[in-house]
């Protein structure tokens, strides 16, 4: 078949005009569009900078986990008990018969076997439960990268769908659509998910580990509406395009003109804004995460591993145990500005009035 | 691998369809680039150029610029544009000098030239030079002048006006205040009032009914017709010495054309100053024009008085020109047409640029880039048709 | 059903010579959606337009900027919902027709648009954009496709390693061949020219002249050629209509228009055609001003504002359209009045 198709294209067809142009073609090159958004991009060091951490961040999630459990055969939720000595010094004050303040210490030593201070075996250490801070950042990094994905994907499907309809047949679809979609932008995000985690958690028939499913598809369903607003108004102006008016006339069905005309050109922005909007998925899980509200305890995430530092919770390892929750920190910064500095860079690349 | 296919162009067999640059190809040619941007650029931002490096002397006085073998490249990533290759014309005090030629023949690149206005750093003129006379008689080298000393000229003793006026105003700015501000930067000693006074003077000379409703209105509140006249008048403020018109009215309609063409001609001679009229029609050169200058790919094919070039077209590209427009005589004799299609100036050929294109083509036209052949003391051409090998061959093909 | 529903006078005065009739064809536009004031401010695009096309001939539509020709043109296609009238074409009522019908009519009907390089889709190869409409309404049996394709090609100058290119991979004049092929490739009846030639480079527009004219012969299109270039437009019609805000004011067969025109404006529009000869000296006719905003257009004729002849009449009430000899028709108070 393929042979067949190929054998029409090689007829040799004389054409009375095509000599001169073929020579012409002979010293003419061009760079191919995508070469040129290629070019444009690692123009700019900050786009190759994101590109870096985020290439990092990804085989740190990735491969690492891989790479530990090859090695020495232990996940995230592994135990440690490493046994050491530590003081531990109590003190009072009292005043004293002559009126004076006195400080009173009393120093035992103790065996703990949990937050173990960074070593050879474990590079950053072990937490209050004794799993080794270092491998969850994987694992956490992980599951962190899928449910952003996930979610920016799911988002965009339904933002092209309903924004495309929105765009294109304009009027009461136009009209419906947009008001669904304010009604949506209008809800407050966290107040609401804090409300609804707390009610699937009071629900006995859904499971713990499955409360952030619900919580992420929540998301998708807060984030579809920014999608669904750039979708249609790329649509609108490019349904001003004589090329629509072209499609129009050649009697094209209004289907094949949405998704085989405008969503294909309107593609560059949902890119960028897809990329932008996977650092913001990434604070939302943290966030929830962080509260107590996402990937339930004994699995990683860096959001609860940030959460160990909780100040209302005491003092102690904010202060004293920063190899616990300083990573994770930095962790997430490093992902979302990367994404945002790939972002920032697609969106210059596609542009054309950066071309020069 | 299937991925991979899914990315790559799909590819007829046993045709060389090799329309994009490789990879290695694109590097190599961006690092000439930069290379020689660099040199360029340098030579361009040096501080305190002393007066004599950019003063000349004209070859003939009566004219006010002269452009002699100028070469203006621009340097792209997909390779060198030689967008003016080698130009030579004079721009006679008082006179009409009309460029035609179709889009990417170079004739905006060597009117921005003039003006020092060609985007850099890509664009940069490589050899050759402009000379320009001022109204004391003092002669500047345009293409060694420093940005500084540049600005004084620009806009004050040659202005420009552009094809579209709706993009060549500023929309948030009233007329007046764009005008006046012209005013203010050129004309020594002048202040807002006299400004106001002499903008409105200009106005009523462009032949705006009324000057002060329009001077106090944006420029989206005017039609095209009166934007341009706005345009004119702005360039005008400063008593030009040289007007350079870059498509005044291809935006237009043929009724507005007519009021904008005659002004233009009023204009000039009220001022006593040049016209350099960029144009592809045909018509509004010959109408126009005193001499023509017809370019192709970046080099003059032909020049002469607007007579010779008319009556007496040597090039087969210009005779090609002028008998593609159709007269309207009859229906059913079919229009002549030029094959081919308009070159892109990159990587041109050592031989002719029209070959491909050519009627008349002989191998010697494949061979070497002809030479300008006098016909009088002001028309010439470059064609082989008419000088040495091709003029031979042309007559044994007769015989 | 609903498209063979004509009204009886219209098929008594259905001609089978005529593949396009024009009668009293409006568009309005309302300037402003919610008004405070009852009554609306509509900006007349076309008022009031009749006309009628024979087969295989080529009717020019000339015209300034804001006259309302591309209007007509789109009207007529029903890319814009008509206001009032009726457009028969092939003896049905485009204006009326159900979208169903319409879209399976659409082939028969092309456009090929003024700019070539908004007029192609930039994320398509040349021969899907050739092909789609073809495959869509199956004007060629699926084995057949691609040489079909392939055909058409070639008949617009195209060469067949063109079809796994991209738009922007062409020069002007390409992507009009392109845009011309996409037309001719539904085997259309009629096809209307949104000014074609404008954005090209002079030794291109002769190019596609000659190819239009050749697929004319050909294929024996009807052509409704939109353009203000009139030495294009009096080179490509056979009859020629001239617009003003809205309006035909004049229409008539080529050769008269050209030889004997009537209307002032026309004469004037002529005139201002540039010559290329620097010897031949026109007696022109300059008009003063501009073009009246289409919103608030005067009263009587619109065109009295910019008449050298304007009477005091022109001012009162509108030229009624009317034939003065035979094939030429004007809209001028200065026939009418003895």
């Amino acid at each position: 078949m393929a042979m067949e198709k190929q054998n029409d294209l090689n007829n040799n067809y004389t054409d009375n005009n095509g000599s001169a142009d073929s020579v012409l073609e002979q010293n003419f090159r061009v760079i191919s569009p995508g070469r040129m958004v290629a070019k444009r991009f690692f123009k700019s060091k900050l786009s190759i900078a994101g590109l870096i951490m985020i290439i990092l961040v990804f085989l740190f999630s990735f491969v690492g986990p891989l790479i530990v459990d090859a090695t020495w055969g232990y996940k995230e939720t592994q135990v440690f008990k490493i046994e050491r000595n530590s003081d531990m010094v109590s003190k009072a004050e009292f005043y004293g018969p002559d009126g004076k303040l006195y400080t009173y210490y009393d120093k035992s030593q103790t065996l703990v076997v949990f937050k173990a201070p960074p070593s050879k075996d474990h590079w950053l250490g072990t937490d209050t439960s004794g799993f080794d801070i270092f491998t969850r950042l994987m694992y956490g990094g992980r599951i962190s990268l899928v449910i952003s994905f996930i979610v920016i994907f799911l988002e965009t499907f339904i933002g092209i769908v309903l924004g495309g309809l929105s765009g294109y047949f304009g009027k009461w679809v136009d009209q419906l659509i947009m008001r669904i979609v304010d009604i949506f932008a209008c809800l407050p995000g966290l107040p609401v998910l804090l409300v609804l985690s707390a009610t699937i958690n009071s629900i006995e028939g859904i499971p713990a580990e499955h409360r952030i499913y619900y919580l992420m598809a929540f998301l998708t369903l807060m984030g579809w509406t920014g999608v669904a607003r750039i979708v249609r108004g790329q649509i609108l102006m490019l349904r001003e395009q004589e090329y629509m008016m072209a499609a129009e006339t050649t009697g094209i069905s209004a289907l094949h003109r949405i998704f085989r005309h405008l969503v294909p050109n309107a593609m560059p922005q949902l890119i960028v804004n897809a990329t932008l909007g996977l650092g913001g998925v990434i604070l939302y899980e943290s966030t929830l995460s962080y509260l107590g509200l996402g990937v339930p305890f004994p699995r990683a995430a860096w959001g609860s591993m940030i959460a160990l530092a909780d100040p209302s919770k005491g003092q102690e390892i904010l202060a004293n145990y920063p190899n616990m929750w300083v990573p994770a920190g930095i962790l997430i910064v490093v992902t979302v500005l990367g994404f945002s500095f790939i972002g920032d860079g697609l969106r210059d690349a596609f542009d054309p009035r950066m071309k020069r | 691998m299937g991925l991979i296919d899914i990315f790559k162009r799909k590819k007829i067999e046993g045709v060389d369809d090799t329309m994009y640059l490789t990879l290695r190809e694109e590097r190599r040619i961006s690092k000439e680039n930069n290379k020689i941007i660099r040199k360029f650029e340098r030579e361009k931002n040096r501080k305190n150029v002393p007066e004599e490096e950019y003063l000349t002397q004209m070859r003939d006085p009566s004219n006010v610029v002269e452009f002699e073998d100028l070469h203006t490249y621009f340097f792209t990533d997909v390779g060198t544009v030689k967008s003016v290759n080698g130009v030579s014309f004079d721009i006679p005090q008082g006179k009409i000098v009309g460029v035609v030629g179709e889009s990417g023949c170079g004739k905006s690149v060597t009117s921005l030239s003039l003006m020092q206005l060609v985007q850099a750093p890509q664009g940069q003129i490589v050899k050759g030079s402009i000379r320009y006379q001022d109204s004391n008689g003092k002669c500047y080298e345009i293409t060694k002048m420093p940005k500084d000393k540049m600005l004084k000229i620009r806009g004050k003793d040659i202005a420009m006006i552009f094809q579209e006026p709706m993009t060549s105003l500023n929309p948030v700015f009233k007329i007046g205040e764009q005008m006046d501000e012209v005013v203010l930067l050129h004309v020594e000693g002048s202040t807002p009032e006299s400004a106001k006074a002499r903008s409105i003077e200009m106005l009523k000379l462009v032949g705006i009914a009324m000057p002060e409703k329009v001077y106090n209105s944006y420029p989206h509140e005017l039609s095209g017709g009166m934007r341009q006249r706005v345009m004119i008048a702005m360039a005008l403020s400063c008593d030009p010495r040289l007007i350079i018109a870059d498509e005044p009215t291809t935006a237009l309609d043929v009724t507005i054309q007519a009021q904008i063409l005659e002004l233009l001609r009023d204009v000039k001679n009220r001022i006593n100053g040049s016209i350099m009229l960029i144009t592809h029609d045909l018509g509004v050169i010959a109408e126009m024009a005193d001499y023509v200058v017809v370019m192709y790919a970046g080099r003059i094919i032909e020049k002469g008085t607007v007579r010779e070039i008319f009556h007496d077209p040597k090039h087969p590209y210009t005779i090609g020109l002028m008998r593609s427009k159709p007269t309207g005589e009859t229906r059913d004799n079919r229009l002549y047409s030029i094959k081919g299609q308009v070159p892109n100036p990159i990587n041109m050929p050592d031989h002719c640029y029209f070959y491909n294109r050519c009627d008349k083509a002989m191998n010697v036209c494949s061979r070497d880039y002809p030479d300008m052949v006098d016909f009088s003391s002001t028309h010439c051409a470059a064609c082989h048709l008419y000088y040495g090998e091709g003029l031979q061959e042309q007559n044994k093909g007769k015989e | 059903m609903a498209i063979e529903k004509i009204s009886p006078d219209d098929s008594k005065n259905y001609n089978n010579d005529d593949i396009l009739v024009v009668r009293n064809l409006k568009k309005y536009y309302p300037v402003s959606k919610f008004s405070l004031f009852k009554s609306r401010a509509y900006v007349k695009a076309v008022d009031d337009v009749s006309f009628t096309i024979k087969r295989g001939t080529t009717m020019g539509l000339v015209g300034e900027s804001g006259c309302g020709k591309t209007t007509v043109g789109r009207t007529i296609l029903r890319l814009h919902e008509v206001t009032d009238g009726q457009v028969l074409f092939d003896g049905k009522d485009l204006a009326k027709i159900p979208p169903k019908e319409l879209r399976k009519m659409r082939p028969q009907m092309q456009m090929i648009f003024q700019d070539p390089y908004s007029s192609l889709s930039p994320r398509m190869p040349v021969g899907e954009i050739i092909g789609e409409a073809v495959k869509e309404h199956k004007i060629v049996p699926k084995s057949e496709y691609r040489s079909y394709i392939l055909k058409v090609m070639r008949d617009c100058g195209l060469q067949p390693h063109y079809y796994y290119r991209y738009p922007h991979e062409f020069s002007g004049g390409q992507r009009q061949r392109i845009s011309i092929a996409r037309a001719v490739a539904l085997k259309p009846k009629f096809i209307i020219c949104d000014e074609p030639l404008s954005a090209l480079d002079v030794s291109i527009q002769a190019q596609i002249i000659n190819l239009m004219k050749d697929l004319q012969e050909q294929y024996g299109y009807t052509y409704l050629f939109i353009s203000h270039d009139l030495s294009v437009v009096k080179y490509l019609s056979d009859t020629i209509g001239v617009m003003y805000l809205g309006n035909l004011i004049e229409m008539g067969d080529k050769n008269k228009i050209f030889s004997n025109p009537m209307h002032p404006y026309t004469k004037a529009l002529l005139s201002a055609v540039p010559v290329s000869d620097p010897d031949v000296k026109m007696n022109r006719i300059i008009l003063k001003g501009d073009i009246p905003s289409p919103v608030n257009p005067p009263s009587g004729c619109k065109f009295r504002t910019r008449c050298p002849y304007a009477m005091p009449i022109c001012a009162e009430k509108a030229p009624v359209f009317k034939e003065y000899e035979e094939g030429h028709q004007v809209a001028c108070h200065l026939y009418s009045q003895d």
